[in-house]
């Protein structure tokens, strides 16, 4: 069975998914990410799916999890590269990928993981501040 | 209507589903289908796999590149001898499952083809066509 390779990148985790993914690599990826954003202590998740010319409801809904578990371990996930006709037919299909964030290119995914996890958490009316 | 070339494949397995997108992808390239209708059926044709798989327990898909007048088509049969849906009109609605899917397998089908013919029953299996026209929107 094959296995899609994790790229780690400083605080971020890299995946390019280059086959046709059956079910069950696509559920092991999902475990493999999970698994390696607590292991590494990852902020962020960056998905390029450019390679792929579908996308149906599983695979879709595997993204969609990715981002949900990621995002419950503290760091965010970033889908690149999504080819317009897969655009076109995910809309169709009936599957919107609530939660799942989105960029043109790799490029432009890091350059949005970066500004989410370097964007300070700002601080609440009520904290205590020293003078 | 004449079938200008068929070829049929078992859907078992998660890999067979694999088998089914790359049959259906060169069979509606050789029909000349936009990368837009390429891209739709053979979505359809994974969702209609699946549902073979997890619900039907395996099947065999046909496909069937059609000639009528002047359009060209490509016609998927999914053919099961699983239990049957016993609510279809429920199968069709979004949302619904009764595995661990999202429930958008017949519908989204449906959606994403230009024709769509079901027929099932209690112990009866399931047969589900598809048809998706060049240019047919």
């Amino acid at each position: 069975m094959e296995r899609i390779p994790i790229l780690k990148m400083a605080r971020f985790l890299l995946v390019s998914i280059q086959v046709d993914m059956d079910d069950r690599t696509a559920l092991m990826l999902q475990d493999d990410l999970t698994t390696q954003i607590v292991k590494h202590r990852a902020r962020g998740v960056l998905i390029d799916i450019s390679s792929l010319d579908v996308v149906d409801s599983f695979i879709g809904r595997m993204l969609a999890n990715t981002a949900a578990m990621a995002r419950i371990l503290d760091a965010e996930t970033v889908v690149v590269g999504m080819q317009p006709s897969v655009a076109i037919t995910l809309v169709e299909l009936g599957l919107s990928l609530t939660g799942v964030r989105s960029a043109l290119n790799v490029e432009r995914g890091m350059e949005l993981l970066h500004s989410i996890v370097d964007t300070p958490v700002e601080s609440g009316p009520d904290d205590d501040r020293e003078e | 209507m004449t079938i200008e070339k068929s070829e049929s494949l078992p859907v078992r397995s998660g890999s067979e589903v694999v088998a089914v997108r790359h049959l259906v992808r060169r069979f509606a390239v050789d029909l000349g289908l936009s990368l837009v209708e390429q891209t739709k059926i053979v979505t359809a044709a994974s969702e209609l796999a699946r549902n073979m798989v997890d619900y039907g327990g395996g099947g065999t898909m046909r496909a069937e590149a059609l000639i009528e007048g002047a359009r060209r088509g490509l016609r998927l049969v999914f053919d099961d001898q699983g239990p049957g849906i016993p609510d279809l009109d429920a199968a069709l609605r979004d949302g619904f499952t009764t595995g661990n899917g999202m429930g958008l397998g017949l519908g989204g089908a449906k959606r994403l083809s230009n024709e769509f013919h079901i027929r099932t029953g209690p112990g009866e299996g399931t047969t589900v066509t598809i048809v998706r026209w060049k240019g047919g929107s």
